[in-house]
């Protein structure tokens, strides 16, 4: 089959490397975004570590204060969208087709491309440390990322970094978008998605609102640094505050982005490990909607110190308490599911309680927040970092852990060890609170967040030393769940197909899944479908695709492409062409990034899905 | 059964849950998203609207019945690329690219507008009669004071309009550039799609979704000027609205 502008031989039936490379499997992309967003992960864990030595003691010189900025800055970055957004993305891979009873996704290649363009911009942040990264905290407020301020290429990095992660995400957005609304199995009505499903939807939608905002702003910041725009240069009548509308206008969005799929994880693990189903199913999804939905009205809480005066502070104070309110009938479902349900506390469960716990405390401080007067105490000092530490430590990644325990079985196809993930959840819930709870105190005390040292006498010493302390219980723990699921993915117990007698239908197949996940595709009837098969209800099926019955019984799956990792490439390389646009020829590195992408994306169009010449199935 | 009911079949269409084809819905999801795009710039420019210190100004710069003729012309091509779509379901080869041709000649044509529009902006020349100034603008008074002081007959400015030269010129040529861009990457893709219909079998009146999807994106990018022409155009020359 000729392809045009370029032939070249499909990958049919690619071995090794080339398997990755070429894959457009779901389940192999979940995993690589797993396991590249984990190194992430511990890659900011690295640099949270290196600010709490510095910050162990007073007037401590471990590293400067400029690498201090660069570090906070990065921290945070790497942990909202390298770690938590491509962890939450791992699970929507691996876990969305097979809950609503699909062969892939509905763009397979798209996805490959997704997760290939997500490593180009993560890379490219990462890779930014040579040469200084961006210190203008994660935020980016302007003026500090303007070139006066900020003369170097680590603000460049950051934009265009964050450009090629936007593409990135809302390319998978899309993707599962189409794929949650177009390709559930027969019977699986809206309300009887799995609630992980549901969440990752709302995110998906969040997402795709959200995203060409922040695009918007970083373009507008752009064209200020690269060709002396006026949008956040005051000198010509720009307004600062703009930068930070657009901002929050995507990033409280973004926080909701953060927390949805935890929440949706959550909801999964406690009625399996109840042994009950979700309490108020109905209401815990209606809840998550009316999140994601009030997450737009609540974005200028972040700007309570800017003066935008009473009556916009009034209104942003209760907006931000009002959703607070879905957000409490969550916590009340989850205690309903495990009320009077018979418990047991495997490792998922621990995580998934530890959870509702640290996010309740993370509630609390927000609710604190809400209020503006409270607000302006607290602003900028370390309460705030205890806050976001308790939703997005104690929140997103403690489900997020539950995740990684509760699907190991089904991704690895093995058992990891009970004892281990039990000791790793009891380290890690009691690292984080002696970590982040201190802050609270030192918060109150007054103590600046972002500051890289204290004198002594201000009676911050201690609490910022157990806070250093705290931070080895941490690493000790995360080192155990490497351990863990390290080991046991290549040595472990091989694991039966539905190892806690759960209730959705990715346990209905085999562990690790074929390639084509379902032989069969299922009839869905009820909610938990699959835990009421195992009651009794009797099993039905539909043979191969669709519900026509005469398609045959042939699987067709869609066949594995070069195209998706090198239209990212391209993408990759335009993009440090930007970053280094007057290297040798100006703009010629970013133009010859964008021929590759634009070869890549025109041969991929013009790729057939499968090609019939091949065939298809292994 | 279920594709009784269904939107026509597209080949990579394997009768999807809501009878929509899969890339016509992430058609609609990319154009959800574009338009939160636009709205992010447009917003960016009424914020900004009016905060300029220095002009030129809309009102100094703004030829409405030229760029009348461009909307027009644009507005037309969302006609054109119908009537693509229909020959096309007929059958009609021929008009089809007839009608392809004359929907990204049209849009070449808005491009062809804007190129001149934004040439003529950025050297924008004033002169003011300082003996007989008339109604001056802001910007004309401006210029009638700096060079009017010292008895000239007349006082000029070829300073003209850039995005560096104030807050308009940086909302005003980020805005609508983002939207020339869309509309040549919509000719781009016409131009690609007409091409291809020369391949045998690749559009046909039943396999036309790859039209119809283009079609969608190029109707909504015509959307997207009428909204900029009515807000950053209209509105700045006409202080009634």
């Amino acid at each position: 089959m000729s392809t045009f502008p370029i032939s070249i031989p499909r990958p049919v039936h690619p071995t090794g490397i080339w398997n990755w490379i070429t894959t457009i499997d779901h389940k192999r992309i979940g995993i690589l975004y797993g396991v590249t967003a984990f190194i992430m992960f511990l890659s900011g864990g690295i640099e949270a570590t290196l600010m709490r030595l510095q910050l162990a003691g007073p007037e401590l010189d471990i590293v400067s204060a400029a690498v201090y900025n660069q570090l906070f800055t990065m921290h945070g970055t790497t942990m909202i969208f390298l770690a938590v957004m491509p962890l939450s993305a791992a699970f929507f891979n691996f876990v969305i087709p097979l809950q609503i009873g699909a062969r892939d996704v509905a763009f397979p290649r798209l996805n490959a491309f997704s997760y290939w363009t997500f490593l180009g911009g993560a890379l490219m942040l990462k890779l930014s440390w040579i040469g200084g990264a961006t210190d203008a905290g994660w935020f980016g407020y302007a003026p500090l990322t303007s070139v006066a301020q900020n003369p170097g290429t680590g603000i460049d990095f950051w934009i265009i970094s964050l450009q090629v992660l936007g593409i990135a995400s809302l390319a998978a957005s899309f993707n599962f978008i189409v794929t949650i609304i177009n390709m559930r199995a027969p019977g699986m009505t809206m309300m009887r998605l799995p609630l992980f499903t549901w969440m990752s939807f709302l995110t998906a939608i969040l997402l795709v609102l959200a995203f060409p905002v922040i695009t918007v702003a970083l373009i507008e910041l752009t064209f200020d640094r690269y060709f002396m725009f006026n949008f956040f240069n005051v000198a010509n009548g720009g307004s600062v505050v703009l930068w930070q509308h657009l901002f929050w206008v995507f990033g409280h969005p973004e926080v909701y982005i953060l927390i949805l799929p935890a929440m949706g994880i959550v909801s999964e693990v406690l009625p399996v490990f109840s042994k009950k189903p979700l309490f108020g199913y109905k209401t815990v999804v209606l809840a998550g909607a009316i999140i994601a939905f009030m997450g737009w009205m609540v974005w200028s809480h972040h700007m309570f110190t800017v003066g935008l005066g009473a009556v916009a502070n009034a209104v942003f104070t209760v907006t931000t308490m009002l959703i607070a309110v879905p957000t409490g009938i969550k916590v009340f479902n989850w205690i309903g599911t495990i009320w009077g349900g018979s418990i047991r506390f495997n490792t998922p469960m621990l995580f998934s309680l530890g959870f509702i716990a640290m996010f309740l405390l993370g509630g609390i401080s927000g609710v604190m927040h809400a209020v503006s007067a409270h607000d302006a105490q607290q602003q900028d000092t370390y309460f705030v970092p205890a806050h976001i530490h308790y939703v997005l430590f104690g929140g997103a990644i403690m489900a997020i852990l539950s995740g990684i325990f509760y699907w190991f079985p089904k991704y690895s196809g093995k058992m990891y060890s009970e004892r281990q993930g039990k000791i790793s959840f009891w380290l890690i819930m009691l690292g984080q609170n002696v970590t982040f709870f201190p802050m609270h105190f030192v918060g109150l005390d007054g103590m600046p967040r972002r500051i890289y040292t204290y004198v002594e006498g201000m009676g911050w010493e201690f609490w910022n030393g157990v806070s250093t302390g705290g931070v080895f219980i941490l690493i000790i723990g995360f080192l155990l769940v490497v351990v863990n699921i390290g080991r046991h993915w290549k040595n472990g117990e091989p694991a039966p197909a539905d190892p806690w007698d759960a209730r959705t239908l990715e346990w209905s197949i085999p562990s690790p899944p074929p390639e084509y996940n379902f032989e069969k595709i299922p009839i869905v009837r009820s909610l938990d479908d699959w835990w009421e098969t195992k009651q009794g209800l009797d099993y039905k099926e539909v043979p191969a695709s669709g519900g026509s019955g005469n398609e045959g019984h042939e699987i067709h799956l869609p066949q594995p492409s070069y195209w998706p990792i090198v239209a990212a490439f391209g993408l990759f390389i335009a993009a440090y062409g930007v970053v280094f646009n007057d290297l040798l020829i100006p703009w010629a590195l970013a133009a010859v990034g964008l021929t590759i992408g634009f070869i890549g994306v025109y041969s991929w169009s013009l790729e057939p899905v499968n090609d019939p010449e091949e065939d298809s199935t292994n | 059964m279920a594709q009784e009911h269904a939107a026509p079949i597209h080949g990579e269409d394997e009768g999807t849950t809501t009878g929509l084809n899969h890339r016509k819905m992430l058609m609609w999801a990319f154009l959800g998203s574009d338009c939160m795009f636009f709205g992010s710039l447009i917003a960016t420019y009424l914020v900004y609207q009016g905060k300029s210190l220095e002009g030129p100004l809309p009102i100094d710069v703004f030829d409405i019945p030229v760029t009348s003729i461009s909307t027009f012309v644009l507005l037309m091509s969302s006609m054109s690329m119908v009537l693509a779509y229909s020959a096309l379901t007929k059958n009609n080869m021929k008009g089809f690219r007839i009608w392809m041709v004359s929907t990204a000649i049209m849009g070449a044509t808005f491009i062809g507008f804007q190129v001149y529009e934004f040439s003529s902006f950025a050297n924008h020349h004033v002169e003011v009669d300082c003996v007989n100034p008339g109604e001056l603008t802001k910007y004309e008074q401006h210029i009638f004071d700096e060079g009017c002081a010292s008895g000239e007959a007349h006082a000029e400015s070829h300073e003209g309009l850039k995005p560096q030269t104030n807050l308009f010129g940086t909302t005003f040529y980020t805005l609508t550039g983002f939207h020339g861009a869309h509309v040549t990457l919509g000719i781009v893709w016409l131009l690609s799609l007409l091409l291809l219909s020369f391949k045998k079998g690749v559009i046909t009146p039943e396999k036309n979704l790859d039209v119809d999807l283009a079609a969608l994106y190029w109707h909504f990018v015509d959307v997207v000027w009428i909204v900029i022409f009515t807000v950053v155009y209209l509105f700045g020359v006409f202080p009634g609205f």
